[in-house]
C-alpha cells in the first residue's frame, strides 16, 4: 500500500530524513520509535504532504502511484489521514461543522454528493459513542480549550469520521491517562480491517500492548536503523535509547 | 467653488428653511463658525494622518436633495432584516420616507429628528440633549450640527423597552448625480430601560455620496443598548460617522461595525463614561478588496471609577485596501479600578494592502487593568496544513480560516437574525460557500 524508497528531505536546507525505506502493507500495523528529534514526525508530515519540507530525493508511493505532486488535501482524498502530534486550535469553527466540511469535501473529490444531513448526524453519533465524546464537546471550536487528552481523543473521532485507509498516529498516547488510552486503542482496533494500515509513532510500549504492531522500526538520526518484530519494541523499553549512539559512534 | 465654500453658502439658504428663532438654531450658527475656522481635517491633523478627504472635497457634492424620490420596498427589501419585525425609520436621499417607515409613540417615541427640532412638545428634551455630548470644537461634528434638520429621534423612558429593535436606513436613489447627506440622531435610554438598533446606509446606484453623520446616545441608569452598524455600500459610498455616547452608572452599551463596503469609511466612536459600573464594548469585524479604506478612530473616556471598557476589532484586508485602526483610551486620575482591553487583529491577504494599528493610552489613575494588543500577520500556516490534511481544498480552508478569525467577534450580537445576516455577508465577502449551515 505504503512505499517509500530513499526518501530525503529538508527543511531550510537542513537535512532531517536521510534516506527511509519503508513498505508498509494492507492489513499490517507498523510502529516508529525512536529518540526525540529523529525525524519521526517530519516523516509523518511528508507523507501526508506538508510543503514546509522539501523532498530533495526518493519517494512515497500510495498503492503505486508516486504521491509528490500532490496537495495535502488530494492526500486525504487517497485515504491518507495523520493524527497530529499537536492538533492546532481553530477558534469559531465548531468540532461538528469541520468534519461536514471535511467529509463533505472528500465526497465532492470523489463525485458524490453532499452526505444527507441525517445520515451526518447518524455518523456522528456512531463515531462520538465509540470514543465516549460527549455531545457538548461537538459544538465546542475545534480543539480550543481542549486539555491534550481530549485533543488527542478528537483526533481519533476524525479518524473514525474519514475511515482512511493509511492512517498514521503520531503520538497519540502522549497525554492520555490510562483509561482515555484504552478508549483510543479501542477505536483504531475497531477500524483496523485487511484493507487498511496503521503506522503508530510512540515512545513507549505502553500503546503497543492495545494497538499490537507487526513490525517494529527504530529511527534515528533521520534513517531507520533497525527493524524487527513486537519484542523489540520490549527490548527498547529496557534499554533505552542509548545503545544507539553508541552503535552509531562504532 | 470647493466644498467648504459650497457647505458655507448653502448655509445661508438652509437657514430660510428652519426656523431661525428657535434655540437649537444658535447652536446651529455657531457650528458653522467653527467649520468655517477650522475647514475640512487635512493630514497634517495627527487623527487624519492616514486618512485623507482631499478627494471627496474634489466633487461637486449637492447639498440639497430634490424632494419626493420614492423607491419600492420590493427594491430594497433585502437590505431590511426582514426576517423579523422591526420599527424602521427610513431616509431616501436625506428625506424621511413614511411609507417605507414604521414609527411609534406608543409609550416610547422612535421618529424623526425634524419632529423634535420643531415640535413643542419636545423641546423640554431637546434643551437637555440636543449637541450636549457631541464635540463642539470639532470640525465635521460641526458641519453636522449646522445642518442638523433630519435624521431619528428615539427615545425610550424609563424602565420600558420597544416590542422589537429598531432599523434606521438612509437610501440613496442616485438621482442626483453627487450627494451628501447630513443626518443627525438622537437617542435617550432612561434608567433601566432598553433599546436595539441596527443602521445602515445603502447607495442604490454607483453615483457619488458623502455621508457626515452624528449620532448622540445617551444611556442613563442602569440602560441597556445595543447598537449595530452594518457598512456595506457600494464602492462610490463615502461616510463619515461620528457617534457619542454618554453613559451613567451601571449603564452597558454595546456598538458593533460591521465593514464590508464603501470607497472610504470613518469611524469616530466616543464612549465617555459618566457614571460608575458601566460596561462599554465596541467591537468590529472589517473586511475589504479592492481600494476600499476603513479608518476606526475609537475613544473611551473613563472618567469616573469601577468601570469597563472592551475592544475588539478584527480585520482582513485584500488586494489593494487599507485600513487603520487607532484605539484611544483615557482613564482620569479618580477612574480607580478601570478596566480596561483592547485588541485588534488584522490578517493581509494581499502584499499591496496595508494596516495602521495604533493604541494611544493615557493612563492618570494607577489602580488600574489596561491591556491593548495588536496583530498584523497571515494566515497560519499549520492551520491550514492541518484543514487540508483532512481534505478541505486550500482554497476553501483559507476562507475557513479567515471566516473563523472573524465570526467569533458576532458572539455577542444579540439579534439571531442580524448575526445570520452578517455570517452569511462575511462568507460571502471571502467568497466562501460554507459546507455548513451559519
Ligand atoms: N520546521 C522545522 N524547521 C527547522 N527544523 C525542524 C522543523 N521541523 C523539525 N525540525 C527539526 O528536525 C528534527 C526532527 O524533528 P521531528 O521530526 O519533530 O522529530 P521527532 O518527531 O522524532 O521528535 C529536529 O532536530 C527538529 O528540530
Ligand atoms: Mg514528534
Amino acid at each position: 500500500m505504503l512505499k517509500i524508497n530513499d526518501l530525503h528531505a529538508s527543511v531550510d536546507d537542513k537535512e532531517i530524513l536521510r534516506g527511509i525505506n519503508l513498505t508498509v502493507n494492507a492489513g499490517e500495523v507498523h510502529a516508529i520509535m525512536g529518540p526525540n528529534g529523529s525525524g519521526k514526525s517530519t516523516l509523518a508530515s511528508v507523507i501526508a504532504g506538508k510543503e514546509e519540507f522539501e523532498v530533495t530525493k526518493g519517494s512515497v508511493e500510495l498503492d503505486g502511484e508516486d504521491l509528490e505532486d500532490d496537495a495535502p488535501e488530494e492526500r486525504a482524498h487517497k485515504g491518507i489521514f495523520l493524527s497530529f502530534q499537536y492538533p492546532v486550535e481553530i477558534p469559531g469553527v465548531s468540532v461538528t461543522n469541520f468534519m461536514k466540511t471535511a467529509i463533505n469535501e472528500s465526497r465532492k473529490a470523489r463525485g458524490l454528493e453532499d452526505m444527507p444531513a441525517n445520515e451526518m448526524l447518524k455518523l456522528i453519533r456512531e463515531k462520538s459513542e465509540l470514543l465516549e465524546i460527549d455531545r457538548k464537546f461537538l459544538s465546542r471550536s475545534l480543539n480550543e480549550g481542549f486539555s491534550g487528552g481530549e485533543k488527542k481523543r478528537n483526533e481519533i473521532f476524525q479518524m473514525a469520521m474519514l475511515e482512511p485507509k493509511l492512517a498514521i498516529l503520531d503520538e497519540t498516547d502522549s497525554g492520555l491517562d490510562i483509561d482515555a488510552l484504552r478508549i483510543v486503542a479501542n477505536g483504531v482496533n475497531k477500524l483496523k480491517s485487511k484493507d487498511n494500515a496503521v503506522i503508530v509513532i510512540t515512545h513507549y510500549q505502553r500503546l503497543l500492548e492495545h494497538i499490537v504492531p507487526d513490525f517494529v522500526h527504530v529511527l534515528h538520526n533521520g534513517k531507520i536503523v533497525k527493524s524487527g518484530g513486537k519484542e523489540l519494541a520490549h527490548e527498547l523499553e529496557e534499554k533505552g535509547y542509548d545503545w544507539l549512539k553508541q552503535e552509531q559512534a562504532v | 467653488m470647493d466644498l467648504k465654500e459650497k457647505l458655507i453658502s448653502s448655509f445661508m439658504a438652509f437657514e430660510n428653511n428652519v426656523d431661525v428663532d428657535h434655540p437649537v438654531h444658535d447652536i446651529r450658527s455657531s457650528a458653522i463658525k467653527n467649520f468655517e475656522e477650522k475647514g475640512f481635517p487635512t493630514k497634517k491633523n495627527e487623527a487624519w494622518k492616514y486618512t485623507s478627504l482631499n478627494s471627496l472635497q474634489k466633487v461637486d457634492f449637492s447639498i440639497f436633495p430634490k424632494e419626493e424620490n420614492t423607491i419600492e420596498y420590493k427594491d430594497v427589501k433585502k437590505y431590511f432584516i426582514h426576517e423579523i419585525d422591526t420599527y424602521k425609520i427610513v431616509f431616501i436621499d436625506g428625506i424621511y420616507s413614511s411609507y417605507l417607515s414604521e414609527t411609534t409613540h406608543d409609550g416610547v417615541d422612535i421618529c424623526l429628528m425634524s419632529s423634535a427640532l420643531t415640535k413643542p412638545m419636545y423641546k423640554a428634551v431637546i434643551d437637555v440633549y440636543f449637541n450636549k455630548i457631541a464635540a463642539k470644537d470639532e470640525s465635521l461634528t460641526s458641519l453636522n450640527t449646522a445642518f442638523s434638520r433630519e435624521g431619528a429621534y428615539i427615545y425610550i423612558p424609563k424602565n420600558k423597552m420597544p416590542k422589537k429593535p429598531v432599523e434606521i436606513l438612509h437610501f440613496a436613489t442616485g438621482n442626483e448625480a453627487t450627494l451628501m447627506l447630513q443626518p443627525r440622531n438622537l437617542i435617550i435610554v432612561e434608567e433601566n430601560a432598553e433599546l436595539q438598533v441596527i443602521e445602515r446606509h445603502q447607495s442604490l446606484t454607483s453615483n457619488e455620496v458623502l455621508t457626515n453623520s452624528v449620532t448622540e446616545i445617551f444611556a442613563a441608569k442602569n440602560a441597556i443598548i445595543d447598537f449595530y452598524k452594518v457598512q456595506n455600500n457600494v464602492s462610490t459610498a463615502s461616510m463619515i460617522d461620528n457617534t457619542y455616547i454618554d453613559q451613567k452608572d451601571k449603564s452597558v452599551v454595546k456598538l458593533h461595525t460591521f465593514s464590508f463596503g464603501g470607497k472610504l469609511t470613518r469611524n469616530n466612536l466616543n464612549f465617555y463614561q459618566n457614571g460608575e459600573y458601566i460596561d462599554s464594548t465596541m467591537k468590529g469585524v472589517t473586511i475589504l478588496g479592492e481600494k476600499q479604506h476603513v479608518d476606526h478612530h475609537t475613544l473611551v473616556h473613563h472618567i469616573q471609577p469601577n468601570c469597563e471598557s472592551h475592544q475588539d476589532y478584527k480585520g482582513i484586508y485584500g488586494e489593494q485596501s487599507t485600513g487603520v485602526f487607532n484605539g484611544k483610551i483615557i482613564v482620569d486620575k479618580i477612574a480607580q479600578k478601570t478596566n480596561a482591553f483592547q485588541k485588534n487583529n488584522n490578517v493581509l491577504i494581499s502584499d499591496k494592502a496595508t494596516i495602521n494599528s495604533k493604541p494611544q493610552l493615557e493612563i492618570f489613575a494607577d489602580d488600574v487593568k489596561c491591556s491593548h494588543g495588536c496583530t498584523i500577520g497571515q494566515l497560519d500556516e499549520d492551520a491550514l496544513f492541518y484543514l487540508q490534511s483532512r481534505g478541505i481544498p486550500e482554497k476553501e480552508a483559507r476562507a475557513l480560516l479567515m471566516y473563523a478569525f472573524a465570526n467569533n467577534v458576532l458572539e455577542s450580537v444579540r439579534i439571531p437574525e442580524l448575526k445570520a445576516r452578517i455570517n452569511k455577508l462575511i462568507a460571502k465577502k471571502l467568497g466562501v460557500n460554507l459546507g455548513f449551515d451559519i
